[in-house]
């Protein structure tokens, strides 16, 4: 493993920890999916690198669904579909950028500390790059608490599978057919969402969660 | 023999840089009237400004104190110093011991200080928005550029930037995250202590969008020359710095042949033209920020710093 | 020899305030015992400088008063030198400036003889070797110090001050007795020297440290401890604030140094961890409250608390360093945080005395009711502009020499083996930066309210500069900011025994360096030379000036302000200390301080004006004072009762404590 591909793979999965950043730093809708197809992208370009470093092939096929699906498919439907919810103009009230930030440091900080101790005797790489990998799949889980648009949280979601993905690909060896069953299951769960948001949003006129909750059952 | 060479070397950088501040700011103005298809100023409307301020007479306000008019010296001194310390066409330059990134901040910061109270001292309202709203920034800008200090300092083992500077030209660099990370947070940076688009917008004279405008409202004649070229100063400055450290290619670290110079000389007019046309298209495609989403964007900077010094911190390897 | 005049200064200091009391109501009582205090400060400065410098062995003598089997101990050493020096110093510029001062004292019986009284107590605490001597002085210096806050007592504010203050001093002192007590051990070691001689367990010294942290640091002024320091500091008059700011706090880290670094025996991995976590967080906070204040006393009482932390987070890396081994980096950070604490007492000082000479011009402390007065007191006005230079850190001037060799300190760090302080390091390196550009926002707000822009009543019109004695004071401090900052190789190398002393190594000599640069480490990693940049940054304003000079026009006019076409000849139209702060307040107080603001406009026909109302609460005060005093209060109110008992009752309960104590003994001999 030479130097530059070491740095490379690092460099690509720290792109991923930092746009993981850009993404709970956007409020506004359309932004946030853009940024979330640059995540989508860079996760791609990871994976196709591993997949040239490891010299495994069917990684790049992995790289292919992350690029068509993630990158291109799911953006635009959630864009279409945002525009038909009407919501493509609203600026998100998330819990305040800057507690959210620290917060994310210390996510950052805490993968760090975990995996990088846990994993004492491991490779160096796949030890980086899995610490990376759990601070993005922390970092989807912070986004997914602090949103109160449910778009947003789907967002979240995907951006914490992205970094299953490159955990996975990081350790050597993880064959096709859990690749295609993991974004299976993803593709389903997101269908089942997206008809969700359209039934919320004809009963209750909004997507805000919070004001779902004025109509759950017992109170206090 | 070598002493000469080295002093001769250090006072041409030091006047390289104050004739080719003015340029620079004329090329990010023509390139951005081009982007906005207009025809722009002519490239050398900086230096017929300067000139046409130098001739004209100083109308003081009645409550300007003697600071008022000793500050613009000040700054113009804090920046210029600074300004030579930072390599352009080779490293190792003779009094780069004498002040390192830490102290160059430094300078930089007395400047703004300065400024401040010179916003403050005729007592009018336009004054206190631009000092108030200048701490602001730099309460956020300062802290950022330290943290990015630290990583480069911990990447490079010096924070003697002529150290620095010959590291990242040297092979044992690597790509490295943190870099990038610096990289990110030295661009925010550098926009936001320059008071570009989208922090503050250079041009403007409205109250809703001012800061650096407000603070230097009631200069005028010689004394505003010379604040408008500290100021062109510091953006070269920053520029500088970005291509010693990032696109290092072209500086020669010893040696002082003829035709080395004369390719880190042009090595580093090319990162400067490169420079002012990636400004120049990053303000035009970018609208300013409202004033209080400022903090957020200079929070996120000092985010990344952070985060980088915490990943050097953590592993050699980051 | 050096001790014995030492402790003759301080007996002198002793019998000027007995004096002091008998003279107190003559005309010249105040030239007198401050011109007095001032020559046994200066011989005790010589003295101590000559100790420290000459690097001489550590003196000890006993004195036969005191504990009757124990006596007073004093012992002059390379620390104690050094603080002697700083303490001495911040005396002689106090008592200099108080002959001019002190001439518009109202009550001077109230003052001159605890002014002595508590230069002799600080004396005293610093060359004291056991731990009876030290609790006594460390008492007595707060006991005049509390006499002094307390001399304007007819000011309500100054008897709450007075309480609070008498309160925590008390805690503070109670907190110190308990640690001494345990580092003393059940054989009653109380004397330094047997302390330093044995070896307490892990626990025992850990928990000594806590008490000492808990003691001195209340009376350093470190969060959540400092809720009195605000309070008490501007109550007093503006010597004694400098004093207690500048000095007493620096008293106080001499207490935590001492402890932490001496007597309770190798420092632990997870010291540093509380130091450095307190030094950041109190140096964060300090400026934060700083900057939401507007009197002038106030804002640099908590500034003091920001300085403080500063010095902490210094002394909590030299911990970290000397507890995994590397001796060289804990000098490095060791001597970041001394030349610190020098240079604090230095600016401080000069920033207190600044604020007593504008309260004797103009009466007024709040900033919101000056402004325009570099025009009236111009000379008062240059050199606290040169002591907010110095404190915001600016290149070439003290306050950055020991911020910049802090952030030396911390880029060593990485080499530490600890998790917890790789997490914690670049963390608090990241609120040290942010502590000092908010300490510049804060003087820029300090020095523009008050001395620039336009007087905004009619006391600021009417200003006149202060006395001769006044300035010489404020200027000699100038000087030495402005010399340590060109020359600090001299200060580092004068730190050498201090360090060597406690930690076993100093920094690399500095005398002989190329230009008189500073190199902490190593001459390739990283050096700065104050006096080349103070002279690049001369030589560039001359040129620029000649070249202005000769190529542009020399004409000027006065005119009204331009204001972009709306000039408006009302002063209160120009920016308050309250509206300077307040994006900072948007920014950061809406989090810390749940700061609000509130405008209310009544309808349209009434004429009464607008109010904007900002609303600020202290988070500390609010979650950790009120609810500790409300439970004494509580407490106080149920044993209250057992006033109200009958005589059968009391006799009862006497019988039963007899009762008790008895089957005590039964049981358990």
């Amino acid at each position: 493993m030479s130097r530059i591909d070491f740095d490379t793979a690092h460099l690509l999965a720290g792109s991923l920890v930092l746009i993981s950043f850009l993404e709970l730093y956007q409020d506004r809708l359309y932004a946030l999916l853009n940024v979330y197809a640059m995540h989508a992208l860079v996760l791609a370009a990871s994976v196709a690198w591993q997949a040239f470093v490891q010299d495994a092939p069917h990684l790049y096929i992995t790289a292919a669904i992350a690029l068509v699906f993630k990158a291109i498919i799911i953006p635009v439907t959630l864009h279409r579909m945002i525009v038909r919810l009407g919501i493509h103009r609203e600026i998100e009230k998330a819990v305040g950028v800057g507690p959210v930030m620290l917060a994310g440091i210390g996510l950052v900080a805490l993968s760090m500390v975990v995996m990088l101790r846990v994993t004492h005797e491991a490779d160096p790489l796949a030890r980086e790059d899995l610490a990376f990998a759990l601070s993005v799949i922390l970092l989807g889980l912070l986004m997914m608490v602090t949103r109160r648009n449910a778009v947003s949280q789907v967002v979240g979601f995907m951006s914490l599978e992205n970094g299953l993905v490159l955990a996975a690909t990081g350790a050597k060896g993880m064959p096709l057919v859990v690749e295609i069953s993991v974004a299976f299951s993803i593709l389903i769960a997101f269908i089942v969402i997206g008809i969700f948001l359209f039934r919320i949003r004809e009963r209750f006129d909004t997507v805000d969660v919070q004001a779902l909750d004025r109509f759950r059952g017992e109170r206090r | 023999m070598v002493l000469i060479t080295d002093l001769a070397i250090q006072g041409a950088q030091m006047l390289l840089v104050l004739f080719l501040a003015p340029l620079f700011t004329g090329l990010v103005r023509k390139v951005k009237a081009r982007l906005l298809r207009r025809q722009g100023p002519p490239l050398i409307q900086p230096y017929l400004d300067l000139v046409r301020l130098m001739r004209k007479e100083v109308v003081l306000a009645d409550s300007a104190s003697w600071l008022f008019r000793v500050i613009p010296y000040l700054i113009f001194a804090a920046t210029w110093v600074a300004a030579s310390l930072v390599p352009t066409f080779r490293t190792g330059l003779l009094f780069s011991w004498s002040a390192d990134l830490i102290a160059i901040i430094a300078l930089l910061g007395s400047g703004r200080f300065f400024l401040a109270l010179a916003g403050l001292d005729v007592g009018t309202s336009f004054g206190g928005i631009g000092s108030s709203r200048e701490v602001m920034i730099a309460s956020l800008a300062e802290p950022a550029m330290i943290m990015i200090v630290f990583t480069l300092a911990l990447i490079a083992g010096s924070t003697q930037l002529s150290t620095i500077a010959e590291f990242m030209v040297s092979p044992q660099v690597g790509l490295r995250v943190s870099l990038g990370l610096a990289l990110v947070g030295l661009v925010m940076v550098a926009i936001a202590e320059n008071g570009r688009v989208p922090i503050d917008n250079p041009a403007t004279h409205l109250e809703l969008t001012m800061v650096h405008e407000a603070m230097v409202l009631e200069y005028s004649g010689r004394h505003l020359a010379l604040i408008e070229i500290a100021a062109s100063l510091k953006l070269i400055l920053y520029v500088s710095l970005l291509a010693c450290l990032f696109v290092p290619w072209g500086i020669e670290s010893t040696g002082a042949s003829v035709p080395t110079l004369a390719v880190g000389i042009l090595a580093y007019l090319g990162k400067l033209a490169l420079g002012a046309f990636l400004l120049a298209l990053f303000e035009t495609s970018i609208a300013k920020m409202r004033v209080f989403r400022v903090p957020e964007f200079l929070g996120m900077a000092l985010m990344l710093g952070l985060l980088a010094t915490l990943l050097r911190f953590v592993s050699g390897s980051f | 020899m050096t001790l014995a005049i030492v402790l003759a200064c301080a007996g002198a200091l002793l019998a000027l305030a007995a004096f002091a009391v008998a003279i107190g109501r003559s005309a010249a009582a105040s030239r007198i015992v401050y011109g007095a205090s001032m020559i046994v400060a200066a011989i005790s400065l010589a003295t101590a400088a000559m100790h420290l410098l000459g690097g001489r062995a550590p003196e000890s003598l006993t004195l036969p008063v005191g504990v009757p089997w124990l006596g007073s101990h004093f012992r002059l050493d390379a620390l104690s030198a050094f603080f002697l020096v700083v303490v001495d110093f911040g005396a002689l510029c106090a008592s200099l400036f108080a002959l001019g001062y002190g001439e518009h004292e109202t009550a001077p019986g109230r003052v001159l003889p605890f002014y002595s009284a508590f230069l002799a107590g600080m004396t005293l605490v610093v060359i004291a070797d056991d731990a009876f001597t030290f609790l006594l002085s460390w008492e007595f210096m707060s006991l005049s110090s509390w006499a002094l806050v307390m001399s304007h007592h007819r000011v309500p504010d100054n008897v709450r001050a007075g309480y609070v203050y008498l309160v925590m001093a008390s805690f503070g002192t109670l907190s110190l007795l308990l640690g001494f007590g345990l580092l003393a051990g059940p054989d009653g070691f109380y004397t330094f020297e047997q302390m330093r001689a044995a070896h307490p367990s892990a626990a025992l010294s850990a928990l000594a440290l806590i008490l000492a942290l808990i003691g001195a640091g209340s009376k350093a002024g470190i969060v959540p401890l400092h809720a009195w320091l605000p309070l008490a500091h501007p109550a007093a008059p503006s010597h004694v604030s400098a004093l207690m700011s500048g000095v007493m706090t620096k008293v106080a880290v001499y207490g935590f140094v001492r402890i932490a670094f001496e007597l309770a025996g190798a420092p632990a991995w997870w010291w540093s961890i509380v130091v450095l976590a307190l030094g950041g967080i109190t140096a964060v906070m300090g400026v934060l409250y700083a900057l939401m204040q507007h009197d002038l006393k106030r804002l640099l009482a908590y500034h003091t608390v920001e300085n403080i932390g500063i010095i902490f987070i210094g002394l909590g890396l030299a911990l970290a360093f000397k507890s995994y081994g590397m001796p060289f980096a804990a000098a490095l950070a060791l001597t970041a945080a001394l030349l610190h604490v020098f240079n604090h007492s230095l600016f401080k000082s000069l920033l207190f005395f600044g604020a007593g000479a504008v309260l004797t011009a103009t009466g007024e402390r709040d900033m919101e009711h000056l402004g325009g007065l570099i025009h009236r007191m111009p000379q008062t006005a240059f050199v606290f502009l040169v002591g907010c230079a110095a404190i915001s850190a600016l290149p070439p001037l003290n306050g950055f020499v020991s911020e910049w060799l802090t952030f030396q300190a911390m880029l060593l760090s990485p080499q530490l083996p600890s998790w917890g302080l790789k997490l914690l390091v670049p963390a608090v390196g990241a609120l040290l930066a942010l502590s000092a550009a908010l300490a510049a926002a804060c003087f820029v707000k300090a020095y523009g309210v008050t001395f620039l822009g336009r007087p905004r009543t009619p006391a600021a019109e009417s200003a006149v500069e202060t006395d001769r004695f006044s300035l010489a004071a404020m200027m000699l401090l100038a000087a030495f900011c402005l010399l340590i900052g060109v020359l600090p190789g001299l200060f580092i190398d004068a730190l050498a025994p201090v360090s060597s002393a406690l930690i076993g190594a100093h920094m690399p000599e500095q005398t002989g360096t190329q230009w008189l640069a500073i190199v902490p480490i190593g001459a390739s990693r990283s050096s700065y030379d104050g006096l080349l940049v103070f002279l690049f940054m001369v030589i560039a304003g001359t040129l620029a000036a000649f070249a202005i000079h000769r190529l542009a026009s020399d004409r000027l006019r006065r005119a009204p302000a331009w204001d972009c076409g709306y000039p408006d000849p009302n002063p209160a139209t120009q920016y308050t200390a309250t509206s300077f702060a307040e994006p900072i307040r948007r920014v950061f107080g809406t989090m810390v301080f749940r700061a609000s603001e509130h405008v209310e406009m009544p309808p349209p026909g009434d004429t009464r004006p607008a109010r904007l109302t900002v609303h600020i609460t202290d988070p500390i005060w609010d979650a950790i004072y009120l609810p500790l005093a409300a439970g004494i209060g509580f407490a106080a109110d149920r044993l209250n009762r057992l006033q109200f008992l009958t005589i059968r009752q009391f006799l009862s309960l006497v019988f039963g404590a007899l009762v008790f104590l008895l089957l005590v003994l039964a049981v358990w001999s």
